[in-house]
């Protein structure tokens, strides 16, 4: 695995270790996918996917697809024993009604008030929101996994969104390549490091104000 | 009993600039006999309804790379490069909506209701024009009713009262446009007499179905994504 693909791994798996067992949860199309893959032994977590069902298992085999059976990204998945079929209005009110534990999507800007911007780039890139405005407000818990800076070295974590935003307020857990963030009242807290930066380097490429507290643990 | 016709007489009301609506998510429930119908049949300047715009050569996708569409409302055109295209160029009016959003105001025309609360958009780009109410100190947003003419709905199974079965993830959107359209076709795979169908496994009511065609492209023919 190359350097960037192990710090991916590393913060995917650090999502995974904060979902707990039982936890009904909604992972966005992309990285927040591979959440599942490493969920620890012992846990279980059920997933919710947003075009109509609940027990959603791994990739279907090669040859054995179900047109039938896609993810909300149109790939040919399984269900898990115990999931359940349901139409778009039961899906989203799973959703909005607040019964979803914790969604973890992308993020493209993420600011220090816990608003949210990840579906529009305007003039370049317009897919669309899809799910992610009512995931965002409904959703108990929040997490967005992305990388600490752009390509272009710009950071993510900034003091306002530029973007258009996907809800305000509602972001829980930032979790980068770089850090575990926290969304408070008083702002945003540095709770853990990677083990391969230091504080000083996070709080370079954070724009935002970071509250360190006395122990910054490593992940 | 509902009149059980074929795909070219299901579409051929659907003239230049009608609206309709096509469930489905990313294909998964698309009507490909009587999308293949109407492209057949060239009706453009659409005004098309329907979660997302699939790929372009799969189903609903097929209307927006074929330039049938004039307006467009869906929640999701990511996986469609040519939807894009269209929306950048100004050939084609494209209004996003969240997609709880666009459930709940298909679904509200369908059930009489005069609109929506839903506090999805507020403080975003979806507010813009829009009114707000405060209850029990929390901001919604006032969504209202979404029909169309013409809705295009896929069932597995569909009984010669309309009623349908709609399997595993195809039932989406489909549910909901179903009710909210003035005439609806149900394209089914397999269609029976009035009890061979288990009245507890009925997806969509027939109440709301106008007319039946037999499936000739069914689900098996979605291609999957390179």
């Amino acid at each position: 695995m190359d350097p960037k693909e192990l710090k991916r791994v590393r913060l995917i798996r650090r999502i995974a270790q904060e979902l707990p067992d039982g936890a009904l949860v909604n992972l966005g199309i992309g990285m927040p996918t591979m959440v599942a893959n490493y969920i620890p032994e012992g846990r279980r977590i059920l997933l919710h996917s947003e075009n109509g069902f609940i027990g959603l298992g791994a990739a279907a085999e090669k040859g054995k697809e179900d047109p039938r059976l896609v993810n909300a990204g149109g790939q040919p998945v399984t269900i898990l024993p115990g999931g359940c079929f349901f139409d778009s209005s039961m899906s989203f009110a799973i959703i909005r009604g607040g019964h979803v534990d914790y969604t973890v999507l992308g993020g493209l800007e993420v600011d220090m008030e816990g608003n949210l911007a990840n579906y529009m780039i305007p003039g370049k890139m317009v897919p669309g929101m899809g799910g992610a405005m009512d995931l965002v407000v409904g959703a108990k818990n929040v997490i967005v996994a992305m990388e600490h800076v752009s390509k272009n070295g710009a950071p993510k974590i900034l003091k306002k969104c530029s973007l258009p935003l996907t809800a305000c307020g509602e972001v829980d857990i930032i979790v980068t390549d770089l850090a575990f963030i926290r969304v408070t009242k008083k702002g945003l807290v540095l709770e853990e490091i990677a083990e391969d930066t230091t504080v000083e380097e996070v709080l370079k490429a954070t724009e935002a104000p970071l509250h360190v507290p006395g122990t910054v643990r490593k992940f | 009993m509902k009149p059980v016709i074929t795909a070219d007489k299901a579409v051929e009301n659907i003239k230049d600039g009608s609206s309709l609506m096509v469930g489905g998510f990313m294909g998964c429930g698309n009507a490909f006999t009587l999308v293949e119908a109407l492209l057949k049949k060239g009706s453009k300047g659409l005004t098309l309804i329907t979660s997302d715009t699939a790929f372009p050569e799969v189903g609903v996708g097929k209307l927006i790379s074929q330039n049938r569409v004039k307006n467009l409302y869906a929640t999701h055109i990511g996986t469609n490069p040519v939807s894009g295209q269209k929306m950048n160029s100004g050939e084609m009016d494209v209004t996003l909506v969240p997609q709880g959003t666009f459930n709940e105001r298909i679904r509200a025309k369908g059930a009489g209701l005069g609109g929506v609360l839903t506090p999805t958009g507020i403080g975003t780009a979806v507010e813009k024009g829009k009114n707000k109410l405060i209850i029990e100190e929390k901001e919604y947003l006032l969504e209202l009713p979404l029909g169309a003419q013409f809705a295009l709905i896929k069932a597995e199974v569909c009984d010669k009262y309309g009623n349908c079965f709609l399997p595993m993830a195809t039932k989406n959107a489909a549910v909901n446009m179903a009710m909210a359209a003035d005439y609806v076709v149900v394209e089914a795979e397999k269609i029976v007499e009035p009890g061979q169908m288990d009245p507890e496994k009925v997806t969509i009511p027939g109440v709301f179905i106008s007319a039946i065609v037999q499936s000739t492209l069914p689900a098996s023919n979605l291609q999957q994504k390179p």
